[in-house]
């Protein structure tokens, strides 16, 4: 099936397999590799991009159900400085030891900061449940979030 | 340790330095093996045995082999004409059996997973359509789940070659057990269970390979730990030498010990790729991960232990039933951990008299072997239940009754009655940290208030001893092809940067980063001007890889020594230039500076001197500017570190569920080379040991069917449940190198099942309700609870 959609601001037309997913698409087809797929069950967040501005698993979106929609990934959203804040502080709080979970993690992160999330741990907890890590035991990246979301509500980190 | 340096360069030893090599994962620029697609590639699938155990009378392929997009399909038979099996024994762990491994079954299947046929096509989903259309015709067997069982007399043999299901048994016994036991004032007995659980690594294993057939080498892409081990292990298996094999580890999205084994598919895809002439890539999806991926723990353990009347150890007993795979897994075998086990128990207590049996059992289930933390968390929580058992016994403070049993920090070098030579340990000043840290006696009094309430609360220790930086005796001397020793090279180059390669792999913990800090503290530049290689077979000195915790202390202190040995040559070079005696020259912020401090030379402008313009040098000097150095442990078998670690807990006795409050690690891992890194090393690996103590668990019914192979029915830690943990250190560096740093990678996963099942029992004392099972379910909180509550009614 031919699908057309706008991948990280540029249009994208190609024919895909129904069966196929939206995260093999963008790897596959695009060579976007910064999406990871780690369970294919939509259990871990490893996959996770914006689907019309909105997180979605990629694993368990078809690439047929992205026709006309605008998709955005990690690198989409690196380029454009977008959540330039979240990698600056998960670098500099080691939030990330293999790297696999960071994309996902990034692009769910930053929808809590886009939605107004603040810097309440316990919340922000809550919020990444959604996505594994199984090298940092998630404090770092729980710290880094509240840093961001603190200092974007205008609050001290 | 002291490097006789004038100040310290930006990024050296002990800097909270981030990752530079973290930037690029932070914007979806890893290098991952299934980020790497080669021309002409095709793509692996494999037929698994639905059965625990089962004959294979046939296998007919014609239906795959003709199916859309499909290269080739082969069987086990098939596959064997080109590999040679794998036997999982080491020689020095005495008895130790086990039968030849093929890549692929044939002839009889061994566990549910077990790899059958293997299908290239394409495209993934091709070679999974044609997998479905393979007829495998299969006998099924009784299968032998039950380590027990596995033992009886007369049980059925899983090998009949091997007569029995005995991979290893090993016996110790030291000291007046039976007297101590006679004469105790108080005993603690307990029997305990861990379940079996794995890695869950969220990149699954991954390999590519692509054989030239032009050159006549074999290049593999390699997610894991051990580039030159797989190296040796393709040559010997495969009939190459092994300069026609090439290994290369890029970004490794997890590994934690499950990426460090021998597995059949991935042998099989090397002897695919040879006979396609195509690259092959093999990506396990998340189901195969669960079925293929090896296992860990697994133990039933009887132990007891006797307190004489002032409260001091006099005797630990055990008897340890484990039961691995249907084969020791090759090439480090599947005795480890239970030799660890029997090993560590009581290994920070003083004890006098120690008894254990160690029994090993072949199964019918995912093959078992070396995970994060390698038998430390059974050891540790066995032995540390037991002194939480005897404090209550005996009417004492836990914390005090430990005070009263580790081994004093000036009791150094000391030996345990298992033979482990201990040195620089430090559990006196690790308990005192602790009991700062947490706030011990404030979280006492909180405890007994909220008792008063009817809120169940506890607290739980562990003290622990972890096997770090192993020398030769770990597995080379048992004929392993695994280095234990590591190299580096460490080069001036003309921009006056500095290049690093090292046999130390990187997996995220930071390997790079903390080789790049040690060469700039040496050298005296900053460490963002140095360049790291690891992973490289080709390119890469000789070594072990990382893994027991080895990476920072013994691939570091390789990386020291090279350093120093470059500094010598600058200075050498320096010395004939500026006509100065070397030992007056030093380095200090990228140049050579003389005794005053006083700048006098560039590392760039030597450099260029030496590289660019020889001319200008006396024709005597024959400039190196690169050296190499290897390290070993020599003077004993092992590094340990040593730590203390608290939980504290809220248990729901409506529910059964458990609530973490907060963990508290002191860690005495020597020399701390990034307290940023290690810090956030320990917390992923508390966080791994939280898992075991509550969440994972890989299901087996009575016919070896693994019920839960999805990461929906697989439960692991989330965020949500996650505690803070807090994290302090107490330095006492190696006296065995110069650089001092002892391993880290082991500290959390090791304690934390120990100190939350002491927390747990804690907190459900006043219910007189015990567990002694992991993982702690809901559901087993609740049947311990009313078995109390039976047992107090009758």
């Amino acid at each position: 099936m031919r699908v057309s959609l706008i991948v990280n601001g540029e249009a994208v037309t190609a024919d895909v397999e129904p069966r196929q997913h939206l995260a093999d698409f963008l790897r596959q087809t695009l060579g976007l590799t910064g999406t990871h797929v780690g369970c294919e069950h939509g259990v871990c967040g490893a996959c996770t991009v914006r689907l019309n501005g909105v997180i979605v698993r990629a694993c368990l979106t078809l690439a047929v159900q992205a026709e006309g929609a605008r998709v955005e990934t990690i690198e989409g959203v690196s380029a454009t400085g977008e959540i330039a804040a979240l990698q600056e502080a998960f670098h500099r709080r080691n939030a990330l030891q293999c790297g696999f979970c960071t994309p996902g993690m990034l692009l769910t992160a930053a929808e809590w900061i886009a939605l107004g999330g603040g810097p309440d741990r316990a919340a922000i907890r809550d919020w990444l449940s959604g996505n594994y890590c199984r090298c940092t035991g998630y404090q770092a990246i729980v710290d880094a979030v509240a840093e961001v979301a603190g200092t974007a509500r205008g609050g001290a980190p | 340790m002291t490097l006789g340096r004038f100040d310290r360069p930006a990024g050296g030893i002990g800097a909270a330095l981030a990752r530079p090599n973290a930037r690029r994962l932070l914007v979806g620029r890893g290098r991952f093996v299934d980020d790497r697609t080669l021309p002409r590639m095709v793509h692996a699938a494999f037929l698994r045995s639905p059965y625990a155990h089962a004959r294979i009378r046939g296998i007919d392929l014609a239906a795959a082999r003709a199916a859309a997009g499909v290269v080739a399909v082969w069987d086990g038979v098939e596959i064997a004409a080109e590999v040679a099996p794998f036997v999982g024994v080491l020689t020095h762990l005495a008895g130790m059996r086990s039968a030849p491994q093929p890549a692929l079954a044939h002839g009889t299947t061994h566990w549910q997973g077990e790899p059958l046929a293997i299908v290239l096509a394409r495209s993934r989903a091709e070679a999974e359509d044609a997998v479905a259309l393979i007829e495998a015709d299969l006998d099924p067997l009784d299968p032998v789940t039950d380590p027990e069982a596995a033992l009886a007399p007369g049980a059925a043999a899983i090998h009949p070659a091997l007569g029995s299901n005995l991979c290893l048994e090993r016996r110790i016994e030291v000291g007046d057990v039976d007297g101590a036991f006679a004469t105790a004032a108080a005993v603690a007995e307990r029997h305990f269970d861990f379940a079996r659980h794995t890695g869950v690594t969220l990149e699954p294993r991954s390999c590519l390979y692509d054989w030239d057939a032009g050159d006549g080498r074999l290049t593999l892409h390699y997610s894991g730990q051990v580039p030159h081990m797989m190296q040796a292990v393709l040559a010997r298996h495969l009939g190459l030498n092994e300069e026609q094999v090439r290994v290369i580890s890029e970004d490794v999205g997890g590994s934690f010990g499950i990426k460090i084994h021998t597995y059949g598919d991935e042998i099989a895809c090397a002897v695919a790729a040879r006979r396609l002439g195509r690259p092959v890539k093999f990506v396990a999806d998340r189901f195969e991960s669960f079925a293929s991926d090896i296992h860990a723990r697994d133990h039933t353990l009887r132990a007891r232990a006797a307190v004489d009347a002032d409260g001091r150890l006099t005797a630990v007993e055990i008897d340890d039933l484990t039961g691995i795979g249907p084969y020791s897994v090759y090439p480090r075998s599947s005795g480890i951990e239970g030799n660890q086990v029997v090993n560590l128990i009581g290994a920070p207590y003083d004890l006098p008299a120690y008894r254990a049996r160690l029994r090993i059992a072949f199964l019918n289930k995912a093959p078992m072997c070396q995970y994060r933390a390698v038998g430390h968390p059974v050891a540790m929580a066995v032995m540390e239940a037991l002194i939480d058992d005897l404090a209550a016994r005996t009417g004492r403070d836990p914390a005090v009754l430990r005070a009263l049993n580790i081994r004093r920090d000036d009791s150094y070098p000391a030996t345990s009655l298992q033979g482990l030579r201990f040195a620089d340990l430090s559990h006196e000043r690790c308990l005192a940290e602790l009991r700062r840290l947490m706030g011990y006696d404030r979280l006492r009094a909180e405890q007994a208030e909220a008792r008063a309430r009817g809120v169940l609360r506890g607290v739980g220790l562990a003290m622990m001893v972890e096997i770090t930086n192993p020398s030769p005796m770990f597995y080379g001397v048992g004929g392993a092809p695994i280095a234990a020793q590591d190299g580096a090279t460490v080069r001036l180059n003309p921009g006056g940067d500095i290049h690093l390669a090292a046999s130390v792999t990187e997996q995220g913990q930071g390997t790079d980063t903390v080789l790049a800090q040690i060469a700039a503290e040496v050298l005296s530049v900053p460490a963002g001007r140095i360049a790291v290689s690891t992973g490289d077979t080709m390119t890469a000195p000789h070594g072990g890889g990382t893994w027991a915790s080895r990476g920072a202390g013994i691939g570091g202190e390789a990386v020291l020594q090279a350093a120093r040995a470059l500094a010598g040559q600058i200075l050498d070079v320096a010395g004939t230039i500026l006509q100065t005696p070397p030992e007056r020259l030093a380095l200090r912020d990228g140049h050579v500076a003389d005794a005053t401090g006083a700048a006098r030379l560039s590392l760039q402008d030597l450099a260029r001197m030496v590289y660019y313009r020889g001319n200008e040098l006396p024709p005597g000097l024959a400039p190196e500017l690169v050296a190499t150095r290897h390290y070993r442990v020599t003077d004993q078998p092992f590094v340990y570190s040593n730590g203390a670690m608290a939980a504290h807990v809220e248990v729901d006795a409506e529910t059964g569920f458990i609530r973490l409050l907060d963990v508290w690690v002191v860690e005495d891992v020597g020399t701390i080379l990034n307290p940023l890194l290690v810090d956030e090393q320990i917390r992923g690996g508390v966080v791994q040991g939280i898992g075991a103590a509550l969440y994972e668990e890989c299901l087996y019914d009575e016919a070896g069917q693994l019920l839960n192979a999805s990461l929906a029915d697989y439960l692991v830690p989330m965020a949500a449940e996650m505690p803070d943990i807090h994290i302090a250190h107490v330095v006492t560096p190696t006296r065995s190198s110069a650089l001092g740093a002892k391993g880290a990678g082991e500290a959390g996963t090791a304690g934390a099942p120990a100190a939350v099942l002491n927390a747990v029992n804690d907190a459900l004392r006043p219910l007189g309700a015990h567990l002694a099972q992991m993982p702690m379910t809901p559901a087993r909180v609740l049947r311990a609870i009313a078995a109390a509550r039976d047992g107090a009614g009758a």
